[in-house]
């Protein structure tokens, strides 16, 4: 079993092939032979104090991921939604038309089939699909083997395209610089309240299927309300990437992720990390 | 589910640590504002520890309630979402709430 993922790992592919989750990176399970004993005895056994942070694992692969993005200049963006809010038409269009200038791949996270990677594929990127089984979500630890499959070449941009679910993926840092969480018109307004975790960690959230508008009850300014109560520093974009509309702005805003990462880059510069257990 | 991975990691952990012996009980704090359903842990906990040294162990949740500092009037008040504002109208800096922790364990 994967213990970063809790999911066999026979379950977890990586394009079709099954990803050895437990294997890869000699990080081995090794016994340690100290028992972090502190002598509290009780009545039916001895007391071992732990005070581990359960999501320290991840969080360690998260950070080894962006240290091979930052290295690489790799701008690398997380894209999140609820299934069905059409993050693989919006892949699409951002390929062929930002994808013209910037050399764009695509990790796709999928419980299964390899349609997602295959439009990705058709759109002219080259794209890795992670099928993560029963899995709800992916993980730092399925990227990095998503990422020696991909080898996304330098100064380029990874999209991630996570499994469709606004809960589990909110919890887990896949090592990306930005968070974009996508929400169509054909959902509720307020969303973002509904499903805060989510909300409060993105960085963008772009309303899709923007053309749709005229035929639902949905408005525009109360998901932005209700988005922004969850998170003040949230950014909006209304898109339609069936219909291109809105879309200039987006590729502008990941024009600017990429000059940010520039700066990020610079030799000698050391940046802080928040959120990295203090052990590490 | 990701509390299936979270259990799994509640496993792993102290399985780990306890370097072959069995593992009777483990105390877990899990805070209100984190994405976790105590329910759901216990509920995938059993079938995680299933074949392990904590086979049979006890898994005790610790409980800690959602608290925020006002960033303008420095008050804590309680929190029951992620999110909110101070009754003076302050942004609030989250103090507590936010834990997924192992805190002990007790080895036969």
């Amino acid at each position: 079993m994967c213990t970063t993922c809790g999911c066999g790992a026979d379950e977890i592919t990586v394009d079709s092939e099954p990803a050895q989750l437990g294997h890869a990176h000699g990080h081995d399970h090794h016994a340690h032979d100290h028992h972090h004993d502190h002598g509290h005895g009780t009545a039916h056994g001895r007391l071992v104090t732990l005070e581990q942070d359960l999501l320290a694992k991840n969080q360690l692969f998260a950070e080894r991921n962006r240290g091979w993005f930052d290295g690489r200049g790799v701008l690398a963006v997380n894209l999140m939604s609820a299934p069905g809010a059409g993050k693989t038409t919006l892949l699409e269009r951002t390929i062929r038309e930002w994808g013209r200038g910037v050399p764009v791949s695509v990790l796709e996270g999928d419980q299964a089939t390899s349609a997602d990677a295959d439009r990705i594929r058709a759109a002219g990127a080259a794209a890795v699909q992670i099928n993560t089984g029963t899995g709800c979500h992916l993980d730092a630890h399925m990227v990095a083997h998503g990422l020696d499959r991909l080898r996304p070449q330098r100064d380029s941009a990874l999209l991630i395209e996570s499994v469709g679910n606004l809960v589990c993926p909110a919890l887990f840092d896949l090592g990306e610089h930005v968070r974009v969480v996508v929400v169509s018109v054909t959902e509720g307004d307020d969303k973002p309240q509904k499903y805060p975790h989510m909300f409060r960690g993105c960085d963008l959230l772009l309303i899709n299927k923007t053309d749709l508008l005229p035929y639902v009850r949905f408005e525009l300014a109360r998901c932005i309300v209700s988005a922004r109560k969850v998170n003040p520093r949230l950014e909006v974009q209304a898109i339609s990437a069936e219909t291109g509309d809105g879309m200039q702005a987006w590729y502008e805003w990941l024009d600017q992720q990429r000059a940010k990462l520039g700066e990020r880059s610079l030799p000698n510069v050391v940046t802080e990390r928040p959120g990295v257990p203090a052990h590490f | 589910m990701h509390e299936l991975g979270i259990a799994a990691s509640v496993v792993d952990v102290c399985a780990e640590q306890a370097a072959g012996a069995r593992v009777l009980r483990v105390r877990v704090e899990v805070g209100r504002l984190t994405a976790v359903l105590p329910d759901a842990l216990r509920f995938v906990f059993d079938v995680c520890a299933h074949g392990t040294a904590l086979e049979g162990a006890e898994l005790e949740i610790v409980d800690i309630p959602g608290r925020a500092r006002c960033e303008a009037c420095g008050q804590t008040v309680a929190l029951s979402e992620p999110y909110g504002l101070c009754a003076c109208g302050g942004m609030l800096r989250i103090v507590s709430g936010e834990e997924l922790r192992v805190k002990d364990m007790e080895v036969a």
